[in-house]
């Protein structure tokens, strides 16, 4: 197995929600977005870095924790496999995810490639903010993408992530048009991702693919908030509530009127 | 839910359990006045049956569908003076007590003084017990190293198996007829005792169909007197069925469930048996029942519903007999565990579901009651949506139904000895104990405690709390240089313990079958009349005895802390332990986090510590499988705790693993509360590591915060999760839904939280009935999170 190593900052098993059965969903480090209402804050850096324990009243060096280890693709598959007998059993598998897991490309393609061989179903969960190459290199090992589609204007994309979204885009519907199955993850953040002129361009664009993928409506929370606060950062969200039921309901509206299979919750 | 029922039901919650001397009165007198001294004992035991049936109060409630109590009234709870003598002190107790109370009257208590303490004083079981029982067997006892089930109440674990609904008892007593006169009195040295059997089974078979056609007199004359029309012709209808069964074997729905409930009564009214009585696979049962009333338009399916609805409540109204002392510990609880079963597998190896499985699901979930307690045996044959009904009714937060894995007990059963055939008609009865219903006696022998053996084996066989030697010098802690060392101690340690509870348990159960024959209960466990032996004697084809090992987590960490600490890393030596275990851990707090985060644990799916575990098992395994009893059949072991870990921890000192002296120990083969860190799916691989198919059930308990069931993908993670533990051979898996800050409302609110009903180990229980300590430890066992 490749001698390739990676940095992941939390191996999560009995994960339900990142794709079909039960998972083990893999976090990699290091993102080039800041999305503004980013759940994984600790996996934007792509080193190692001290947080506080959940505990902790406030300062990354109270009762320092290091997020982000390094791991070898070996040692990574052995931890995978313990509970391949669950995703056997109940149509399961492997989420890589992060981070942006296409930012460590050697790591993620080697864990990948290994898993495909142990027989894994694998899923990929990106923001698709990654060159081509890099993508195209890593698709045949997937088996299910979970793209994340946010703003569907550019500026406005830049202001909240700090990238364009052209390649994002782009490679969507390469993606789409290679025939690769997809879902679609949509973040519903309240002032920022929700207005209609987003989400109807978002729609449009998806019922504009080759093949129209399933979309995943998933609502903005604040369970992040205290992660903010043990890395010492401030949270640019602040107290934003999350959407209520009216406005996932209007939002799931929008995209079911394309024809778009729609759901809330990923 | 119907007007009537949901009438009976709040009658049967609100109702408070108390004692009537009723059944003790009756015995006693029967015993002072009319036994004939030239009775043998077994007779002397049926007469004295029919003497309770034909004497005592008939209850029949207003608009009841079943009938037949055991006390004089709903939640009257008669007492065994021949089993346990309460003395006025217990009597005060259980009247005073803050939890499982029972309530006693000025008469009950001048009762007990004047003539059944009188008449029982140094007669009862359980002064037998303990005046036959040896001096290492109290030491044992008194330190807390095991329990014994049968001090306070008779062997139990009887489930019925599909006898009853084929034959009546004129049926069976022609066969004991037939039984006697083949008897061979050249060639049988044992012939006499055979007759003496069988004459008292025919007696016990006769009481109950006197006792049975009391009720159809005391019916006609209700329905006589009835003004509604409709209840008058109900009363007569339910007379006419107790003219009928149990004499003759049932041959409508009705008639079957009528028929059970007698015989039920009449089980827990000869003797107070653990572990109930129960019907066991009661969707098998009643299945043809059900399907030709249907066919033939004399039931429909919500008139079903309502019959099994006031059968439930009729179990609900039967509180378990009051315990005290250490039994009152081990199983604290007003629960009698009866454990319906629910589909597995068919004689013939098929799936068993129908639809009167679901239909008996519905009446799990609309009833939320204490008893019966409902469990599935969920076969890999079973479809996923029997699992998904199961897990819908688990997600209301009651506990029930818990979950079996059919073919783990099928094997489990069939290395013991029984025919496929016999291990497929079988199932988990009480917690969690496997059992092939109808055709034997697996009886539980009492608790054995794990974490305090390994106590024991640090301190040479000395029990530091007392400084008493219970065990065997097997070498100063101080003195081992290798862990291995410890390893070899504790095995003969586990030895030594083993050898002295069975010994006990061949001297206890010899006294059960030579004073306390049950022929009643005999009549309906295959093969007592064939063979014309006692249930208590070994008349059953099988016969099991088990043990059952308590605090695997915590004995496990335990080796684990010794291994990694001492002996591995070297954070402090022996002599250094043992002085961090005798202080409490006192002034080293910041050590005992270090031993509590850094060790390996097991519930992590830690190979390291899991071998441990192992090792464990393989020790308590090699020390009783296959022991003999004195059935004709073995000691066993199981895994389960009931409320016992909570004593066996106040009992036990600081352990190596930091936890506090006094604190419960880890129950069933969950892990320490607490330790494990890596989610649900890390637990059950580190639990399928323990070789279920040899034992006799084991009990492993989940707690999941409520979200985890609300959405499809929770509910199939669940269905992944119960799955791949039975591909494991996992043998029970049950859940607990409910979140800390409902538990904490609880406590802090009892009065509004009355009917919150949790899981708390192979049974639930009201949370609010719950002790202090227990209330906390199911606050703290782990709840897990979904990702």
């Amino acid at each position: 197995m490749s001698a390739v190593k990676g940095i992941v900052f939390d191996l999560k098993k009995f994960a339900i929600h990142d794709g079909p059965g039960i998972r083990t969903t893999v976090f990699l480090k290091g993102c080039p977005l800041a999305c503004w209402w980013c759940h994984n804050p600790e996996g934007q850096a792509p080193r190692p870095e001290a947080m506080c324990g959940p505990r902790a009243a406030a300062g990354p060096m109270a009762t320092g924790e290091t997020v982000g280890r390094t791991l070898s693709v070996a040692g990574l598959l052995a931890e995978i496999e313990k509970d391949t007998i669950f995703y056997d059993t109940s149509g399961g598998g492997v989420t890589f995810s992060g981070g942006e897991p296409l930012a460590q490309p050697e790591f993620l393609g080697a864990a990948l490639s290994a898993c495909r061989q142990a027989g894994l179903h694998t899923a990929l969960d990106t923001s698709g903010y990654a060159p081509r190459d890099v993508l195209a290199r890593v698709a045949p090992a997937v088996d299910l993408f979970l793209y994340d589609l946010k703003l569907m204007d550019d500026q406005r994309h830049r202001r909240c992530t700090g990238v364009s979204n052209h390649p994002i885009l782009e490679n969507l519907a390469w993606l789409a048009a290679t025939g690769r199955t997809l879902a679609v993850r949509l973040p519903l953040v309240p002032g920022i991702t929700d207005d209609a002129e987003n989400l109807g361009a978002a729609a449009d664009f998806l019922a504009g693919l080759q093949r129209a993928p399933r979309v995943d409506l998933l609502a903005y929370h604040r369970i992040h908030n205290d992660k903010y606060r043990r890395l010492g950062r401030a949270n640019p969200m602040g107290d934003t509530a999350p959407p209520g039921a009216a406005a996932l309901e209007a939002a799931r509206a929008i995209f079911a009127a394309r024809g778009l299979p729609v759901s809330i919750g990923g | 839910m119907t007007p009537r029922i949901r009438r009976l039901r709040r009658q049967s919650l609100e109702a408070p359990a108390s004692l009537s001397a009723e059944r003790a009165l009756l015995v006693t007198d029967y015993l002072q006045r009319l036994a004939s001294a030239g009775d043998p004992v077994v007779v002397q035991r049926a007469k004295l049956f029919r003497h309770i049936l034909a004497e005592k109060a008939l209850h029949i409630g207003p608009g009841e569908l079943i009938v037949g109590e055991r006390g004089p009234a709903p939640k009257a709870v008669p007492t065994f003076p021949e089993i346990c003598l309460h003395s006025p002190e217990d009597l005060a107790l259980l009247h005073e007590r803050p939890k499982v109370t029972y309530r006693s009257d000025d008469d009950l208590r001048r009762a007990y003084r004047e003539r059944i303490i009188p008449f029982w004083q140094g007669r009862s079981m359980r002064e037998k017990i303990f005046a036959a029982v040896d001096a290492d067997w109290r030491a044992a006892y008194e330190a807390g190293v095991f329990t014994e089930f049968m001090e306070q109440r008779a062997p139990g674990h009887t489930v019925l198996g599909d006898i009853i609904y084929r034959r009546g008892l004129d049926d069976l007593r022609g066969e004991i007829a037939a039984a006697i006169a083949a008897l061979d009195f050249f060639d049988d040295p044992l012939a006499l005792d055979r007759r003496d059997q069988l004459a008292a089974m025919d007696i016990a078979a006769g009481a109950l169909i006197a006792y049975a056609r009391r009720h159809a007199v005391h019916l006609e004359k209700l329905a006589a007197g009835e003004p509604d029309a409709r209840r008058a012709e109900e009363l007569a209808a339910l007379a006419g069925i107790c003219r009928r069964v149990p004499a003759a074997a049932p041959a409508t729905f009705w008639e079957a469930l009528q028929y059970y409930w007698f015989v039920h009564v009449g089980v827990i009214t000869e003797l107070n048996p653990w572990d109930a009585f129960n019907p066991g696979r009661l969707d098998q049962h009643l299945l043809p029942f059900y399907r030709r009333d249907l066919a033939a338009g004399r039931l429909t399916a919500p008139q079903a519903r309502e019959l099994l609805q006031a059968f439930w409540i009729k179990f609900n109204n039967h509180p378990a007999p009051p315990k005290v002392g250490v039994t009152a510990k081990e199983s604290n609880t007003y629960v009698d565990f009866a454990l319906i079963n629910l589909g597995g597998v068919t004689a013939q190896g098929r799936d068993a579901v129908n639809e009167l499985t679901y239909l008996l699901l519905e009446v799990v979930e609309e009833m939320r009651l204490l008893q019966p307690s409902s469990m599935i045996q969920l076969s890999r044959k079973n479809p996923d949506r029997f699992l998904r009904r199961a897990l819908e009714i688990v997600r209301t937060g009651y506990g029930q139904p818990s979950i079996f894995n059919t073919e783990a007990i099928v094997q489990e059963l069939v290395r013991q000895g029984k025919s496929v055939e016999d291990a497929r008609c079988g199932g988990a009865s009480g917690c969690v104990e496997s059992g092939a219903f109808g055709r034997e006696a697996y009886i539980l022998t009492g608790y054995f405690s794990l974490p305090k053996i390994l106590e024991v084996t640090l301190h040479n066989g000395i029990d530091p709390r007392t400084g008493r030697r219970v065990g065997p010098a097997t070498g100063a802690a101080a003195d081992w240089t290798r862990f291995e060392e410890l390893m070899e101690a504790f095995a003969r340690q586990v030895r030594h313990f083993a050898d002295v509870k069975i010994k006990g348990n061949n001297i206890i159960e010899r006294l059960y079958a030579r004073h306390m024959p049950v022929p009643f209960m005999s009549l309906f466990i295959e093969d007592c009349i064939a063979t014309g032996r006692d249930y208590t004697a070994g008349g059953a084809r099988y016969n099991t005895s088990y043990i059952q090992g308590v605090g695997l987590g915590t004995v496990t960490d335990s080796l684990s802390a010794i291994r990694f600490n001492v002996f591995e890393r070297r954070l402090f030596d022996m002599p250094r332990l043992l002085e961090l275990l005798a202080t409490d851990y006192h002034g080293a707090e910041a050590l005992r986090r270090r031993i509590l985060e850094e060790t390996p644990r097991y519930g992590n799916d830690d190979e390291a510590a899991d071998a441990l575990l192992a090792a464990v098992f393989e020790i308590y395994y090699a020390a009783v499988d296959g022991r003999p009893n004195t059935r004709g059949g073995a000691h066993r072991i199981n895994l389960l705790p009931t409320t016992v870990h909570i004593y066996f921890g106040s009992v036990t000192g600081a352990t190596p693993d930091g936890r506090k002296a006094g604190a419960p120990l880890s129950e069933g083969i969950s892990p320490v509360q607490g330790a494990d860190r890596r989610g649900p799916t890390a637990v059950l691989r580190s639990a399928a590591k323990i070789d279920h198919i040899r034992t006799g059930g084991t009990l492993l308990n989940q707690k999941f915060i409520p979200q985890i069931f609300e959405d499809e993908a929770g509910l199939q993670g669940l269905v992944g999760l119960v799955r791949s533990y039975f591909r494991m051979d996992g043998h029970h898996i049950q859940f607990n839904v409910v979140d800390a800050a409902t538990l904490r409302r609880a406590q802090e609110d009892p009065d509004s939280h009355r009917d919150l009903i949790v899981r708390v180990a192979g049974y639930s229980d009201y949370f609010v009935d719950l002790t202090p300590e227990l209330q906390e430890e199911i606050i703290q066992r782990t709840a897990h999170e979904a990702f």
